[in-house]
């Protein structure tokens, strides 16, 4: 690790203010990413500003038409809120599938969209569900906030506050875990909501989380597992690594997929 | 009787499953380990480590870094050179078929003009702190010319490989053969039917929980070394480095291994960095401190297993194997580690007989460098893979012939004792139908077929597989090794210190980093002197306290180590009758010990143990003339023979077909270890090891590339078994004390790790319905063959 200033300020002002006034400070959040980025000695920050101590970044609300979830929100608080198990019980499934408990207790959902780990459960939610990211400065859209392997539309100096994501789908999440390091090899979220159907999948493509529109359109006509039969990505446009060839990942999308849907639909 | 009824201050007797007494320490956070400890005026060490796997070394420039703030010294092979340091040795001989000695190639713990693998030491940095060290690493400038590399075993014999050190022509450290190969040839021509396998035994990292770490002290004032470390063996530490290295002379080197959280065997060896934190202490005249971070320790510690191995079964027409014939290469990585070479020869090849009369075996093995980190000893070290190639080629024979496999185990099994086999081990004694049978019942075998049927309607593959292991432990005696090659004896060290008081402190030679040789030594002491077991202490890793011993491996400590304290123990209680006598009026001949009490036979008059060790040291009443004072002895406890702990594993599990996920159903595990001390104890060693052979067979894997890069160099990649891969296991027991030591004990340690990669692939190939099934297992791959297994069989 290099030597780095660290902040800890009491309210958001603050922070943004402190990210402003040098050059290459970062936001800390979990520190589950970033940390681990720095004893590897791969950043070299001047200064971290830690989010920890604002308390209105880690409130979950309900409310008639949204779920929002505060961007210091730990994986573990959102697995274990009656509200987000109200609301939508697949996303506080999902964070009870990320890492392991020393994770799940630190890392937030702030850091890990905006990580945007191409191998990261909380971007297909996001996208499946239609959420919208709330910066300190403007809302995004999921579909425009997610812009390649590890890449967002954040600005440098840009803060996520929080994630708004409609409420009243059907939705599931299956995930087939990285068996070394249990991200996804292949993560599925299933959203069908009035006919329409969103289906988000992570840890699988080339660029990323992404929209597989053929099984959308194929669950749109016919909501069941059988529907997807046919179906299968493009082997060119899927991870190939270490795990698990494109072919497999392809496979392994479709049955998280499929498996999915029947969850939804049992 | 569960672990909680014992109370500490009370006596335990052996066989009782006594609570570990040092998990008190452990789980409050109280042990001490190396990287614990700081020395007054410590610096700080990092290893500039070679970025690549094969490369010359034109030069060094270390002049910027060695300006850097916080840099303390910056020292090369070279000043280790000129120190007089020599390099690392393997303390095992083995010679080739044509008998010329191996090609261990040189070895400096600090390289001088070649790296050979990524991760080899290229210089190290001291530092006031780590991250001074660590940014004068990178400013040191290395001129490299890189060499082709030669990363892959089964092409590093090859003409055109890359050359790894020039006296190994062919990357090969030796060619060697083992047993019989007129008799294995006549036995293969008669042949009614041969069943041939290829197998590779993966490479596996040990990943202990505690990284390695040293501290190296060197007194200017009575010139002599202080290294703490992190070894299974401090005093073998110490003779290497010294006899050999050149770094002290053995009375002015203290080696000293305090808590050490677990080795695999992988803390056996003496490292480069070990050596250099104790030398460099003399230079900078400070202590210096290395701890090892999780990457280096998957580049840098000794890896296991890798090998490439045909194997040939003659069997005749009744089913009964009458000639073994097999073909290993072993990959030694980039040098020969300190016990490397004995691995994959006597560790390996003398275990191929199994639990089978075979009556000839034919074994050659060859030992070949490649540009990877070293490979030598870990959990079951060679036993894993002759167990691995045992129990599959007989499974796949009985699969060929079309008998129940487990038939035909039983129809070829040794069932009297002693057993001479062909591969130089004499069994002594075993009852390995017993183990079989047990497990068969435990894992209700009979209806295998009816599960295999349920789960197909699930859409399940079900598979069932056994696995007969035997293994040699008790490692062992110091002639027959002496004979084989062996550098060292294996005998182990005992003292039994009895204090005026009456508690007891027992110094042994052997070295718990995980085992609970705290509690069951203690428990041995407590039942023998009947004291209760808090009166006793076991001292342990530290050459100025124990005057020698061989450390703990190859399942030795319970074996050997307890032998030795036995052997101490029956000198200890001859003594004390004699001195009980004296205060009793009585004849030594009429004393009885029992209970912890000396009694005159016969009579009521007694003395308590307790009362015999003060009257030992206040010694007023009985003439010293005869007997000495005080009550310590000592003993050294020689092996007359190796022991042989075997039983019988079952796995069953199922394979989802959508996905080649493998969920393990049951594991049945039979063991016969001989006499118990602590079953509690040896149920977790038996957990342990099944964990890690289930992580052989179905998880973890080394991986290079092509250019020797580490492609599995951290837990990301590299997959280590969780509890949710595992269920819970049935652990039973059979015994059969062994006859050759005091105890009767055979050793538990390795057991799981040498029985179960055979039994999940055994039960894979049954599930799946061919033979070719890799190891690790993974997910990816089994859904490739269960893919292909479905076209095949559509196709038909
Ligand atoms: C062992 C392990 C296993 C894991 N397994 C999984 C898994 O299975 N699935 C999964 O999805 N993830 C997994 N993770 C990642 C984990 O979910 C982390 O939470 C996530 O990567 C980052 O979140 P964090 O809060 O720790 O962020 P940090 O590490 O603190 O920060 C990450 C990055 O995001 C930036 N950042 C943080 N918060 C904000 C904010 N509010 N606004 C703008 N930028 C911000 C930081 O500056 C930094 O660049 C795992 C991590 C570990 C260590």
């Amino acid at each position: 690790m290099y030597a780095f200033d660290y902040q800890r300020p009491a309210g958001l002002d603050e922070a943004l203010a402190a990210l402003r006034a040098g050059e290459d400070v970062k936001v800390l959040a979990g520190g589950q990413t970033l940390l681990p980025t720095l004893k590897q000695r791969l950043a070299q920050p001047s200064a971290l500003v830690d989010l920890a101590a604002i308390p209105e970044l880690s409130r979950i609300e309900h409310g008639p038409y949204f779920l929002t979830i505060g961007a210091m929100a730990r994986h573990a608080e959102v697995a274990a809120s009656p509200m987000v198990a109200e609301a939508i019980p697949a996303l506080a499934e999902l964070a009870g599938l990320i890492g392991d408990p020393a994770v799940r207790n630190r890392g937030t959902i702030g850091g890990s969209i905006a990580n945007n780990d191409p191998t990261a459960d909380y971007p297909a939610a996001c996208l499946a569900l239609g959420a919208t990211v709330v910066t300190s400065t403007r809302r995004i859209a999921a579909e425009d906030f997610f812009t390649g392997l590890f890449e967002t539309a954040l600005a440098e100096d840009e803060v996520i506050l929080a994630v708004e994501f409609p409420v009243g789908a059907r939705a599931a999440y299956r995930k087939f875990r990285n068996p070394a390091s249990r991200y996804a090899m292949a993560g599925v979220f299933v959203a069908a909501r009035d006919g329409e159907v969103r289906v988000a999948v992570t840890g699988a493509g080339q660029g990323g989380v992404f929209r597989w529109n053929d099984a959308e359109a194929a669950l749109s006509a016919d909501f069941s597992p059988a529907a997807l039969d046919g179906l299968t990505l493009d082997p060119s446009d899927v991870m190939a690594d270490l795990h698990g060839s494109a072919e497999y990942r392809a496979q392994l999308v479709k049955v998280m997929a499929k498996r999915a849907v029947a969850a939804i639909a049992s | 009787m569960n672990a909680n009824s014992f109370d500490s201050s009370k006596v335990t007797p052996l066989g009782a499953p006594v609570r570990r007494k040092e998990d008190r320490r452990f789980i409050t956070g109280k042990g001490r380990y190396t990287d614990d400890l700081a020395r007054p005026g410590q610096t700080h060490a990092y290893f500039l480590r070679s970025p690549y796997a094969h490369a010359r070394i034109r030069g060094i420039d270390t002049a910027a870094a060695a300006a850097m703030p916080g840099v303390v010294a910056i020292l090369t092979g070279h000043d280790l050179a000129a120190d007089g340091i020599r390099g690392l040795i393997c303390g095992w001989m083995i010679h080739s078929k044509d008998g010329s000695p191996m090609k261990a190639g040189y070895h400096p713990a600090l390289a001088k003009d070649k790296v050979r693998y990524v991760g080899d030491h290229v210089a190290v940095v001291i530092g006031e702190t780590l991250n001074a060290a660590k940014d004068a690493a990178a400013a040191i400038a290395v001129d490299y010319e890189v060499l082709p590399a030669a990363a892959d075993l089964g092409s590093a014999q090859a003409a055109g490989a890359a050359h790894i050190h020039d006296d190994a022509p062919r990357n090969t450290a030796f060619e060697w053969e083992l047993g019989d190969k007129t008799a294995t040839e006549a036995a293969f021509a008669r042949a009614a039917h041969v069943t041939t396998i290829d197998l590779v035994n993966n490479r596996l990292a040990p990943n202990p929980m505690e990284p390695r770490a040293a501290i190296g002290e060197y007194d200017a004032g009575d010139e002599s070394y202080t290294l703490w470390t992190t070894s299974q063996n401090p005093h073998v530490a110490r003779l290497v480095l010294s006899a050999f290295v050149g770094l002290a002379p053995e009375n002015k080197l203290r080696v000293i291994a305090p808590d050490v959280g677990g080795g695999f065997g992988s803390k056996i060896f003496i490292y480069a960095e070990e050596t250099v934190c104790a030398w460099a202490s003399k230079r900078v005249g400070r202590p210096v401190k290395w701890t090892c971070d999780r990457s280096e320790a998957f580049l840098c510690d000794a890896h296991g297993r890798d090998h490439i191995t045909h194997g040939e079964l003659a069997l005749d027409g009744q089913g009964k194997i009458i000639g073994f014939r097999v073909k290993t290469t072993a990959n030694m990585g980039a040098y020969l580690s300190t016990f490397a070479s004995c691995v994959p020869t006597y560790l390996y090849a003398t275990l191929l007989s199994g639990q089978y009369d075979i009556p000839a075996i034919y074994c050659e093995v060859d030992a070949v460098y490649t540009n990877t980190a070293p490979v030598d000893a870990y959990r079951g070290a060679g036993r894993p893979e002759a167990t691995f190639l045992v129990e599959r080629i007989v499974e796949k024979a009985a699969r060929e012939i079309g008998q129940d496999s487990a038939e035909f185990r039983r129809r070829n099994f040794i069932t009297s004792f002693p057993h001479q086999t062909p591969v130089i081990l004499s069994y002594d004694i075993g009852g390995y139908a017993a183990s079989l049978d047990k497990a068969l019942e435990l894992s209700d075998y009979a209806n295998f077929p009816a599960r295999k049927a349920e789960a197909a309607r699930r859409g399940k593959l079900r598979g069932i597989g056994l696995s007969n292991y035997i293994e040699a432990c008790g490692i062992a005696p110091s002639a027959a090794v002496g004979s084989l090659g062996a550098g060292v004896g294996l005998w182990e060290s005992a003292e039994v210190r009895v204090n005026p008081t009456g508690n007891v402190e027992v110094l042994t030679g052997s070295h718990s980093h995980g085992q609970g040789h705290e509690t069951t030594f203690a428990q041995l002491v407590s039942a023998r002197l009947g004291i209760p077991i808090d009166h006793v202490t076991i001292v342990h890793g530290d050459t100025d306290k124990v005057q020698f011993g061989m450390g703990t491996y190859g399942s030795r400590s319970g074996a050997v180590g307890m032998s030795a304290i036995s052997k101490a123990l029956d000198k200890v209680e001859a003594k004390a009758k004699k001195i009980a006598a004296h205060i009793l009026e009585a004849s030594e001949g009429d004393i009885e010990f029992k209970d912890g009490h000396f009694t005159v036979s016969g009579t009521d008059r007694s003395l308590a143990f307790a009362a015999v060790a003060l009257n030992a040291y206040v010694a007023h009443k009985f003439p010293t003339s005869e007997i000495e004072p005080g009550l310590k002895e000592g003993a050294f406890y020689d092996p007359v023979n190796f022991t042989f702990p075997a039983g019988c594993h079952i796995c069953e599990l199922e394979v989802d077909p959508e996905t080649g996920t493998t969920e393990i159903i049951k594991w049945v595990a039979v063991d016969d270890f001989g006499a118990i001390i602590n079953p509690m104890i040896v149920e977790g060693q038996v957990h342990g090891g099944i964990a890690q052979g289930v992580g052989q067979a179905l998880l973890e894997g080394v991986r290079y590339d092509a250019e020797g890069q580490l492609l599995t160099g951290s837990y990301m990649d590299y997959t280590m078994p969780r509890a949710g891969d595992l269920p819970s296991f049935v652990v039973g027991m059979t015994e059969t004390r062994c006859p050759s030591n005091p105890l009767g004990i055979k050793g538990c340690g390795e057991a799981g790790a040498i029985a179960a990669p055979p039994a999940v692939i055994n039960a894979l190939t049954d599930a799946l319905g061919t033979e070719d099934i890799p190891m690790p297992a993974t997910p990816a791959t089994l859904w490739k063959i269960a893919q292909g297994q479905i076209a095949r069989r559509a196709a038909e």
